[in-house]
């Protein structure tokens, strides 16, 4: 065992990095469950996210113009769970579960191509002198602009829910959809709203796996990280910071304990790889014991019978 | 005479298989209180969602202070001052008082002015409230309070009220009128949906009466007799249920203690609740909503557990005995939900019978169940409670929601109880079918079981009970004989106005 092989610095900040692909894709669908909406094709969303921003990415030679592709690929394979649910009425569950094999299928079909090919490197963001700061800087200033985008993304979101008129009507229609339709507001047009925006960040989350995470495309790389999203959202009680936390949490042990299992410490494997599972879920569950409750109308169809 | 604040001609709005509202006028002056009365079905919902912006008319128009009015959704109605308190209230439970005001509003201030609009109107109608609790938190009357003080705020012109009183004790209803008054001498008109006849006699300038979907009349409620108002309602006269003499028996059904926590967040945990029903005996309880009512229901059928000693029926501890054994003991109960609760929503008449039913009317053996035997006595029921259905293989939801209330209690009065609990038996049930209903427990307790009737209609529990006590936060008040009570006394039981008072400006 040699634990000196573990570099502090270097680990925090891949800490942060590994975080934020579950960031993105929990606060995407946080949104989703705050306007009522249970949508379990997260997994499928990332995957599509993935492929689109590698092959834009690959031809284009531009990892920006790739992750815009991405929020996008994420955002159009949301319209359908959108036109299913909110327009065809179909169930939550049942479309979302077949959107996750949807986009687990379409990406691998989409992909073939490109396998064993190495995408065009992501530059960390410029930050000048506040990179070289010793220790902070490469912790807090050596990353590129998604992980940045992430937690602007989930300050954004806590600031919209708690103080705007727009993050009011969205609670409100996830709250209680009958009576937000009766005072006037368009609860299928939010919702739909609502789950682009989950399919869009869930985009971003996946490509950040296949362009700067691994970086190369294989079919099926999100490996489960949209279920984990999923659950997370859940024990975060549905509150912003919860996820960053829970995401950083994840992310940061299961980083921790490829260092461990790298520098050979002598713990069997499978505990140190069930071990950010197990971290994550008893915080949260922890912090989950005040009493915030799901959105009252959490997976239920809306239909304006009147 | 000069233009009316709102005239309304000929509107006619049909849905598939009914004509909700077919040809219907009527005109409100500015500072009118103007009854809309009717049977449940008569139309009076789809008029006034029609004003609303809600749903919109196949024909007829409305006029607005003389300007064409149609109304696309409800903002452009409040767009021209019309406001609108609803029956079953759209609030948010999770959001608080001072949010869910903001999400009525086009343009709501800043939060914190908000917060200040709120304390001065509800001041200054004697409606007290704090903008920062959450709406999950308050009581019936305070969350009617919500929904009017978000209707002033916005200064209405005309304000629409669905069955306001439905939830309130007689003092806060007083204070309620006290407020509508008020707002009439100011000159806002209102437009008073009720079947409460005394309510509207005592309140209203106007009524227009509804019947399937058509006007059958107007009157002046002042100077019309409560009575002929129920009789243009139904188009029959009607027939008051009596009691038949008998004497009562031994104690059946005996309550020491009882005290059980809520198993819902927002619900209302029963403390030291006691009483003793006899053989033969009718005991009322009366009670504001969200007081406990749906706690002691589920305490008596044994949905909820409860502690040794608590609830014994013939002398017999309940405490570990589940809904199916009670059944079969002959305790049975009829909760106030009908869809979800009392009915499997989806399943037929015949399917909701066998759940309740199986245990005493011997529909299954040996686990396997006997539709036959099922489809009998679902065609009983049909038959002797008259619900209203093409037969006994429909949904349970395809049923309107007063023939369903006739189904579900004439599932548990044909199966013989000897102790039978029912909650709001005739809610949302038309006058005929109510009286049959009521004659039907009456009946029952003739027969020699013990009836516990709980229901927010002080009417109702005056007309049936033999004794009467109230639900006031989950305690219960001594049992006293119905004969030697009146209103006032009942609404003092109930927990008086619950800190309200009239309006003083």
């Amino acid at each position: 065992m040699d634990l000196s092989a573990i570099n502090p610095v270097l680990l925090i900040a891949a800490m942060i990095a590994a975080s934020t692909p579950i960031l993105l894709a929990a606060i995407g669908e946080l949104v989703v469950e705050r306007a009522g909406v249970l949508n379990l094709g997260v997994e499928g969303m990332m995957i599509t996210g993935a492929v689109c921003g590698f092959i834009i990415t690959v031809n284009s030679g531009s990892p920006t113009v790739g992750f815009i592709a991405a929020a996008m690929g994420g955002a159009v394979l949301s319209l359908l769970f959108a036109f299913l649910t909110q327009v065809a009425l179909a169930n939550q569950v049942a479309s979302g579960l077949a959107l996750t094999l949807f986009g687990l299928g379409l990406s691998a079909l989409m992909g073939q191509s490109y396998v064993g090919i190495k995408p065009p490197r992501t530059e960390t963001t410029p930050l000048g002198p506040l990179a070289d700061i010793p220790v902070i800087g490469p912790i807090v200033f050596g990353h590129d602009l998604i992980v940045y985008l992430g937690l602007v993304i989930i300050a954004a979101t806590w600031a919209v829910l708690k103080f705007t008129r727009a993050g009011l009507i969205l609670r409100a229609v996830g709250e209680n959809h009958d009576a937000a339709h009766a005072l006037g507001y368009k609860v299928k047009r939010i919702r739909t709203l609502a789950i682009m925006f989950g399919g869009a960040c869930a985009g971003l989350g996946g490509a950040y796996i296949s362009l700067i995470r691994v970086p190369q495309w294989t079919e099926g790389m999100t490996a489960g990280v949209g279920w984990i999203a999923l659950a997370l959202v859940v024990f975060a009680s549905w509150k912003p910071w919860r996820v960053l936390l829970g995401a950083y949490l994840f992310g940061g042990i299961t980083q921790l304990q490829l260092n461990l299992q790298g520098a050979g410490v002598a713990i069997p494997v499978e505990y140190l790889a069930m071990s950010p599972y197990i971290v994550t879920i008893i915080v949260l569950v922890i912090l989950s014991a005040d009493k915030s409750r799901a959105p009252g109308s959490l997976g239920r169809t809306f239909h304006a019978s009147s | 005479m000069s233009t009316p604040l709102l005239s309304i001609n000929g509107l006619t709005k049909a849905y598939p298989g009914v004509v909700a509202n077919d040809d219907v006028s009527l005109a409100i002056a500015a500072g009118e209180i103007h009854a809309l009365l009717g049977e449940n079905g008569a139309g009076k919902s789809t008029l006034v969602k029609m004003i609303y912006g809600l749903v919109k008319p196949d024909a007829g128009h409305m006029e607005m202070r003389g300007a064409p009015f149609a109304p696309t959704d409800p903002r452009a109605a409040r767009g021209v001052g019309v406001g609108m308190v609803f029956q079953h209230f759209s609030l948010f439970d999770a959001l608080s008082v001072a949010e869910n005001i903001a999400l009525g509003m086009e343009t709501p201030p800043p939060m914190r002015t908000l917060a200040d609009q709120i304390r001065a109107v509800s001041e200054t109608y004697g409606l007290p409230l704090s903008p920062d609790r959450v709406v999950g938190d308050l009581s019936a009357g305070e969350r009617q309070r919500v929904e009017i003080i978000r209707c002033l705020l916005q200064e209405p012109s005309l304000l629409i009220m669905d069955e306001p009183t439905s939830v309130l004790t007689p003092q806060e209803v007083d204070i309620l009128f006290e407020t509508l008054r008020k707002l009439s001498a100011e000159g806002t008109a209102i437009l008073y949906i009720s079947h409460k006849l005394e309510e509207i006699r005592s309140l209203c300038d106007a009524a227009t009466i509804l019947r399937g979907g058509k006007v059958v009349g107007t009157c002046v409620p002042q100077d019309t007799s409560a009575r002929d108002m129920a009789e243009m309602m139904v188009g029959a006269r009607l027939v008051a249920p009596k009691a038949q003499d008998h004497s009562f028996g031994g104690v059946k059904l005996a309550v020491k203690g009882l005290s059980v926590a809520s198993p819902s967040a927002f619900g209302m945990s029963l403390k030291d609740v006691s009483f003793d029903v006899q053989a033969g005996e009718v005991l009322g309880i009366g009670g504001v909503a969200g007081n406990g009512q749906d706690e002691l229901l589920a305490a008596l059928s044994g949905e909820v557990p409860c502690a040794p000693g608590m609830v014994a029926f013939d002398g017999r501890c309940l405490s570990g005995a589940g809904p199916e054994t009670r059944r079969g003991m002959g305790v049975l109960a009829a909760p106030e939900e009908r869809l979800g609760h009392a009915a499997a929503p989806n399943m037929s008449l015949t399917e909701n019978a066998m759940l309740t039913g199986a245990a005493r009317q011997g529909l299954a053996r040996r686990g396997f169940l006997d539709w036959a035997k099922t489809r009998a006595f679902a065609e009983r029921i049909i038959d002797s409670f008259d619900v209203r259905t093409p037969g006994p293989g429909n949904a349970a939801r395809s049923l309107s929601g007063g023939n369903l209330q006739k189904f579900v209690i004439g599932r548990e009065v044909l199966q013989r109880p000897e102790v039978l609990v029912v909650n709001q038996p005739t809610w949302g049930v038309d006058a005929a079918a109510a009286a049959a209903i009521r004659q039907a427990l009456l009946d029952l307790a003739a027969g020699g079981a013990a009836v516990v009737v709980i229901s927010q209609d002080l009417d109702e529990l005056m007309e049936i009970s033999d004794r009467f006590a109230a639900l006031n936060e989950g305690r219960l008040s001594a049992p006293r004989p119905t004969s030697e009570l009146d209103v006032e006394q009942i609404g003092l039981m109930l927990g008086g106005a619950h800190g309200m008072e009239v309006a003083h400006v």
